[in-house]
């Protein structure tokens, strides 16, 4: 009964999508406020819907109801009640249905939250929100239904990859998904506003909001899957420029670009063309990333479809929406006035540039991840595109941009004085310099490169801190003073200053790793010591345990660090009974934002075993990075919210609409 | 500034980081990529020593050797075989009778010398790309795509991991 009444409420979430993509429509068209309110009840119910039959799903995995399919292919009784949840979205079925639920979770808040939004901008919003739910639930429902059936029952399932029985991917899929579908708000406004015409600074202030809210969870998102591969996967890698990653990092370079060229528009009221197509872009890209990874087109371990069926409704998906807002978007941009007149050397200026260097990197990154696929079509090679490529093409362009994060928020709206902000940034510009020197004295020469990009991510981090010092008046005028200033200085200040100083540390992190990172690797017996860095890792023997759905062998490792016992590492080796495939799992200790990683290979017929030990000099900060940038996400958030709540412009519209 | 100036001054800038992007792309297209071949479409082609390119087949069972440094093993495609020479540690997922997908090199020998053994496989254990090479071929049987359990049995010989 369950999986039926979860089918059942699939098929009426698609009904109501189906009322709410139409009759909305209609109403903005004559002018029907009735109309126009179905909208809002039809995306709540839609919610309520879709929201039961996901709920409804885990409910079939955490009893284990093999006469499911999908339950029956993904779980096993024997595992751990956290990944009976989670394999709910180890799969593709599952994921789909979570990605639609999220969709709908965006629509409700839009509709619960949305009550000062002009009727007629909600209406069409919630309009375009309800074709792509329809588009998915339709998907699901033809193509990759969650809830069917098996005629006879077996006893017990075949178990969760192996690789995604970890925690890491309890979380990283959601959060993902609550960023790629975060941006279908913003591409909903924008084919709402080139429906309606109309575009205002207003239409920006509404839009930003939810655009920072999906790109905090698409960063949080990318930097769990990045280190979830760091640990899980047991190479020591946390970035290996695979198709499914670049997925998500292209909608996350646009929606970075979004973010800032919507915060132009806000503020000025240029760039209005720019920032409508950049949110169909984003958005676009982020369908593009679902059909990539749930296709079946690439193969990875995050592929899990192979079903040309799918490929080929998705597909259609991606052609109808994206081929469709391009095609309104070429109708109408011309419509739309352009405002705003700013100098080349100005805070616009310094966007503009920001938007530039970010599209084209996330072009470059497009062109390495599609050519492969458009060249096997065309011509039947195969080819591979790797890291080597995209060192290349995306290193080059983000080393202009990084340099120039500090100016931008130095520069004044209109005209900068770009002498001034260079003036302001004489400490940070002496800091990257003794950054460089210290680090090349340090290294002994070596690589001049390691030096120079620490010597610029020092320059990005001081210069968020100096654009913060300007501004309290910190270090000019009494502590008192620089405190109260600081308190009173709006969030989004202090959120820039915490994003910008982020993408510095990510780099540290990034540089630190790649350049300093040792390595040791060999076959170890017992109380054999291997030294890593300056750490002594005594081998003290192997173990065998037996874990829930698999067999372990555990190795212990003594730590020691001048000769003094400082931890016990135990990285295993797992392999499941069921799949018959084994997974390593990597040890880790931290020291500080530095880590010691031991890895597992075989075992070797004279009782040793290979053993993968590296030290990865301040490897934390590469996640720790993205951390603060989402942090200064949510801070900036925090401040939008309070002007969201009442934007001026929209009480004089909401004047107009009512005498309308 | 008039607004025609303006509006120059940012085409200009557009135009020449994107002239600066795509010949960033068009030199690392030229450099860096690598193409996939079977053993036998190797030998066809005659790929030249010291040419990059990426080894795709089926882990010819009987042939792995563990040495002190390297490993040796064959990789064949149902027509022809190339050995192949690898200084590293093995992915969890290498069997002997498996598919197995190597980037590298020729040397003088013949010898294909790998510095990269592809781990990532999907869960059916088999690279699309050997997967459809074999299909092409007319070697793939039914069964090369099915859950390996009865494979997983025997651990191939540890070695040593070299980055690349």
């Amino acid at each position: 009964m369950i999986a039926e009444s979860g089918h059942y409420a699939l098929v009426l979430a698609l009904g109501l999508a189906l009322i709410q993509s139409t009759v909305p429509l209609l109403g903005a068209y004559w002018r029907d406020p009735a109309l126009m309110n179905v909208a809002r009840s039809t995306a709540l119910a839609q919610l309520a819907f879709v929201g039961a039959s996901f709920a409804l799903l885990v409910t079939l995995h955490v009893t284990s109801d093999f006469s499911v399919v999908n339950v029956f292919e993904n779980s096993h009784s024997l595992k751990p009640l956290i990944y009976k949840i989670t394999g709910v979205w180890g799969n593709h079925e599952g994921s789909m249905l979570l990605w639609v639920s999220i969709l709908a979770l965006f629509g409700g808040l839009v509709a619960a939250f949305g009550g000062n939004l002009p009727l007629s901008l909600r209406a069409r919003v919630l309009a375009v929100q309800a074709w792509i739910a329809a588009a998915f639930y339709l998907f699901i429902l033809t193509t990759s239904n969650p809830f069917l059936r098996i005629a006879n029952p077996p006893v017990e399932g075949r178990d969760l990859n192996p690789v995604l029985q970890d925690i890491g991917l309890a979380v990283h899929p959601p959060m993902l998904y609550l960023g790629y579908v975060g941006f279908s708000i913003s591409f909903s406004f924008a084919i709402a506003a080139l429906i309606e015409g109309r575009i205002d600074a207003a239409w920006a202030r509404w839009v930003r909001p939810w655009t920072l809210m999906a790109w905090i969870f698409l960063t949080l998102g990318i930097a769990m899957g990045s280190y979830w591969a760091y640990y899980e996967l047991g190479w020591g890698g946390w970035w290996f420029w695979d198709p499914v990653e670049n997925a998500s990092l292209m909608p996350w370079l646009a929606g970075t670009a979004l973010l800032h060229s919507a915060l132009v528009m806000e503020k000025r009221d240029a760039l209005k063309v720019w920032t409508i197509l950049l949110s169909i872009l984003t958005f676009s890209l982020s369908l593009l990333g679902t059909f990539l990874v749930r296709s079946g087109v690439l193969t990875s371990v995050h592929a899990f479809a192979t079903d040309p069926t799918r490929g080929v409704f998705i597909l259609l998906i991606l052609c109808v929406f994206i081929g469709g807002s391009l095609a309104l978007f070429a109708g109408r941009a011309s419509a739309l006035k352009q405002g705003g007149l700013f100098a080349p050397i100005s805070r616009e200026g310094a966007l503009v540039l920001n938007n530039l260097f970010l599209t084209t990197a996330c072009a470059t990154v497009f062109i390495g991840t599609l050519y492969p696929l458009a060249l096997e079509v065309l011509t039947g090679d195969k080819i591979s595109v790797g890291a080597p490529f995209f060192n290349l093409t995306f290193a080059p362009l983000f080393v202009p941009l990084m340099a120039a994060v500090p100016f931008g928020p130095m520069l004044a709206w209109k005209r900068g004085d770009l002498l001034g902000a260079a003036q302001r940034l004489l400490a940070a510009g002496v800091a990257a310099l003794l950054a460089i020197a210290i680090v090349w004295a340090w290294a002994r020469g070596g690589s001049a490169l390691a030096p120079l990009a620490i010597g610029l991510a020092v320059f990005v981090i001081a210069g968020a801190l100096s654009d913060f010092v300007e501004r309290t008046g910190l270090f000019r005028m009494p502590l008192s003073k620089a405190a109260r200033r600081a308190r009173g200085l709006p969030r989004s200040a202090w959120g820039t200053a915490f994003a910008h100083a982020g993408l510095g540390v990510a780099l540290i992190g990034i540089v630190c790793e790649t350049t300093w990172n040792s390595e040791y690797i060999a076959t170890m017996k017992p109380d054999d010591v291997a030294r890593v860095a300056g750490y002594e890792l005594q081998l003290q023997g192997l173990t065998q345990v037996q874990g829930p759905n698999y067999r372990e062998q555990v190795a212990t490792f003594m730590v020691k660090l001048d000769g003094r016992q400082i931890a016990v590492m135990t990285p295993s080796k797992r392999t499941f009974t069921t799949r018959g495939m084994s997974t390593t799992e990597a040890a880790l200790l931290t020291r500080g934002a530095s880590q010691l990683y031991i890895s597992l290979g075989d075992t070797t017929d004279g009782g040793g075993i290979t053993a993968r030990i590296y030290h990865k000099p301040l490897v934390l900060l590469i996640w720790f990075g993205p951390v603060l940038m989402a942090f200064g996400g949510l801070l900036s958030l925090s401040d939008r919210r309070l002007r969201v709540g009442a934007p001026k412009p929209a009480k004089e519209l909401r004047g107009l609409q009512a005498a309308e | 500034m008039t607004r025609k100036q303006r509006r120059l001054t940012m085409i200009g800038g557009s135009l020449a980081v994107l002239g600066l992007a795509a010949g960033l792309v068009l030199y690392a297209l030229r450099s860096s990529i690598v193409f996939f071949s079977t053993p036998s479409m190797a030998a066809e082609q005659h790929i030249a020593p010291g040419k990059r390119f990426r080894l795709g087949g089926l882990v010819q069972p009987g042939s792995l050797k563990c040495g002190d440094k390297t490993v040796t093993f064959e990789v064949a495609d149902g027509a022809a075989t190339l050995p192949v020479s690898f200084s590293g540690s093995l992915p969890d997922l290498f069997r002997e009778g498996q598919g197995v997908v190597a980037e590298g090199a020729l040397d003088s020998s013949g010898t294909f010398r790998a510095d990269t053994v592809l781990a990532k496989h999907d869960e059916t254990y088999m690279p699309k790309d050997v997967a459809d090479a074999l299909k092409k071929q007319g070697h793939w049987k039914d069964d090369y795509g099915k859950q390996p359990a009865m494979m997983a049995a025997g651990a191939p010989c540890e070695g040593r991991r070299v980055r690349q």
